[in-house]
């Protein structure tokens, strides 16, 4: 009798602990992931790192203020990875490279997968005429390579940290639309589509519900990578001028006043070109374990 | 045996065409359906005659293009369903009227739990909030004998059987006026579909559920239908009660495919098929469609397309002997 007591209680345990959310599970699944969970880890630094940013090092006098003293000194105890040529401290101003970095790769990525996303969704789940039109329109776009794109959208707005993450944005629209379009192509010629449609949801509702979660794993995937591309291409744009404005610190401009020092002053480029690799494997490493995690089909 | 005998589903002059750019597909023409309250009815007939695309047409979900209904009405409650808006339509749709399809396997959304796609039904039909609705999803799992502590679960934990259980839960979440089952247990195993048909009689009798069983073997209608409908090449050819039908088929077609149906009190070495192939639905041939494989056919057959013939009380036949033109018994 006892046991068949604890048997149940057992069950309602079991019960209880199958309540989770889907959030919840994909993270449970994500934990497992070891590379993921590294991902995660130096990410999270980096986050905290650009949150805090004004708490480890003050902008007006560290970050920007002129110390030629100093200048191109090596890593020391007082200035852990060295000095720029300005004699300012390069892990302060890697800190407060992290905060523009980040805030562009995110919300640029952000931009390109909510355009291209619902451009790529209507394409592909409508067709016709709809489909060919906004495609075409991709095409074009396409046809100019992305980071041409983004430099005369800089140009024609000016730089500026908004137009550099709509530039870099945009530039990456029609990749996202034409995945997205892909994928619902194929997802809407599947059965259980038409299952929805029959028990009476609506084109919203299909949309939403059934077609953009099962879609949503190439987006994922593509979309850790794209912010890792956006950082990039912010380096880039910033590389040549076009992007954060001197003295502002950003790990691509950072990068481009130490080139010319690279003979006598080696940490002046590696460390932010450090950084920029490390940010970017993380991101690639987070993005690989976010598709197996949101597949349920990979579920053990 | 029905228990009322109000008029459900009353389908006249069904016409249903794809156009392609190979031909116009003539995948329904002209099918009559009348079915009653908690009435099952047997729609049997080969790959291609259309079976699908009139359970498709019922639920005004033929893809269009290609797709298109060209002709007829389609009376249900008395209101036809050519006519409603689509808006109208989507609130039938999985309400009163849901439909049970082919496969299981890939009827089930696989990113969503099985508790969340009989809870969405259940959401978009019934004025109920979240919990309600997923305790309701729980309640159906359970009646169609799952444990409700599987909602959370997602379709690929479940076998072959267990999924088109939850289909069945998702299609009476509503408690529907008609059920359109299509193939329900094809892509099951023999003893798995005694269970699945075992559970939609049961569950349809409870409810009182119409039902139209879409099957291409005899064996299931004779266990679960009231009527039978027999289709070829997009027509009915016969039609009757289930009684009538099995003791005393006449349409040279249907006698065919009991020809076809192993006997266990007769011993024969081989079975006598239907022979030859559907037609190609793009190009019918003139007449009466079943001719070019008729045992009986003459030459006015290829000529004069058959009437529908009332030779017994609700049994119906398409074919020229029982318009008394063609001078041949069609037996067994």
């Amino acid at each position: 009798m006892t046991s068949t007591l604890a048997d149940k209680s057992r069950t309602t345990l079991k019960k209880k602990n199958k309540k989770r959310s889907q959030w919840a599970e994909v993270w449970r699944r994500l934990k497992k992931n070891k590379m993921a969970m590294l991902g995660l880890a130096i990410l999270a630094v980096l986050i905290l790192g650009a949150v805090f940013a004004p708490w480890i090092a003050d902008y007006d006098e560290v970050v920007i203020k002129l110390d030629l003293v100093n200048r191109l000194q090596g890593p020391s105890a007082e200035n852990l990875l060295g000095t720029d040529e300005f004699g300012r401290d390069i892990l302060a101003r890697m800190i407060w490279g992290a905060r523009v970095s980040l805030r562009v790769g995110i919300l640029a990525v952000g931009i390109s997968i909510l355009i291209g996303g619902s451009l790529g969704a209507i394409a592909g789940f409508y067709g016709g005429k709809l489909d060919t039109v906004i495609m075409r329109i991709m095409d074009i776009f396409l046809a100019i390579p992305g980071i041409l794109l983004a430099i005369a959208i800089v140009s024609a707005l000016g730089p500026s940290l908004i137009n550099l993450m709509i530039a870099i944005g945009i530039s990456s629209v029609p990749s996202y639309a034409r995945i997205v379009r892909a994928s619902v192509l194929s997802i809407r010629e599947q059965e259980f589509i038409e299952a929805a449609r029959a028990i009476g949801a609506n084109d919203t509702r299909i949309i939403l519900k059934h077609i953009i979660p099962n879609a949503l794993a190439p987006v994922i995937v593509q979309g850790t990578l794209g912010v890792a591309g956006a950082i990039l291409s912010t380096a880039g744009l910033s590389f040549i001028g076009l992007g954060i404005q001197p003295p502002a610190p950003e790990w691509g401009a950072m990068l481009a006043t130490g080139r010319a020092f690279l003979r006598d002053a080696w940490h002046v480029t590696t460390f932010p070109g450090l950084a920029i690799m490390i940010t970017i494997l993380a991101l690639n490493l987070v993005g690989d374990g976010l598709r197996d995690a949101l597949d349920p089909r990979l579920k053990q | 045996m029905s228990k009322s005998k109000n008029k459900l589903l009353n389908i006249e002059d069904l016409g249903i065409e794809y156009v392609t750019e190979d031909g116009t597909v003539k995948a329904v023409n002209g099918i009559e359906i009348k079915l009653n309250e908690g009435e099952t009815l047997g729609l049997v007939g080969e790959t291609g005659a259309g079976k699908t695309t009139t359970a498709l047409g019922i639920m005004r979900l033929v893809p269009n293009p290609p797709g298109k209904i060209v002709s007829g009405k389609i009376e249900f409650e008395g209101s036809n369903l050519l006519d409603v808006s689509e808006e109208e339509m989507r609130m039938i749709r999985g309400n009163k009227i849901s439909m049970i399809f082919q496969d299981p396997m890939t009827s089930l959304n696989p990113v969503m739990t099985v508790g969340q796609q009989i809870a969405e039904v259940i959401e978009i039909h019934q004025d109920l909030s979240r919990q309600e609705a997923a305790k309701k999803s729980e309640e159906m799992l359970e009646l169609v004998g799952i444990p409700g502590s599987r909602a959370n679960d997602y379709p690929h934990q479940f076998s072959g059987g267990m999924k088109q259980r939850v289909v069945i839960a998702i299609s009476l979440a509503c408690n529907p006026q008609l059920l359109i089952a299509d193939e329900p247990t094809t892509a099951l195993d023999v003893t798995i579909q005694a269970q699945v048909l075992d559970l939609m009689n049961n569950l349809k009798k409870e409810f009182n559920t119409a039902m139209i069983l879409i099957t291409h073997d005899l064996g299931v209608v004779s266990e679960v239908c009231d009527k039978v409908a027999i289709m070829y090449a997009g027509e009915i050819i016969e039609s009757a009660t289930l009684e009538q039908l099995f003791t005393n088929p006449r349409h040279p077609y249907t006698v065919g495919l009991f020809g076809s149906i192993p006997n266990l009190e007769e011993e024969t070495d081989r079975l006598s098929p239907v022979k030859g192939l559907m037609p190609d639905p793009t190009d019918l041939p003139s007449g009466c469609k079943f001719h070019p494989r008729c045992p009986y056919a003459k030459d006015i057959c290829a000529k004069q397309d058959p009437n529908s013939t009332e030779i017994e009380a609700q049994h119906k036949v398409k074919c020229l002997i029982y318009e008394g033109l063609i001078d041949a018994e069609v037996k067994r």
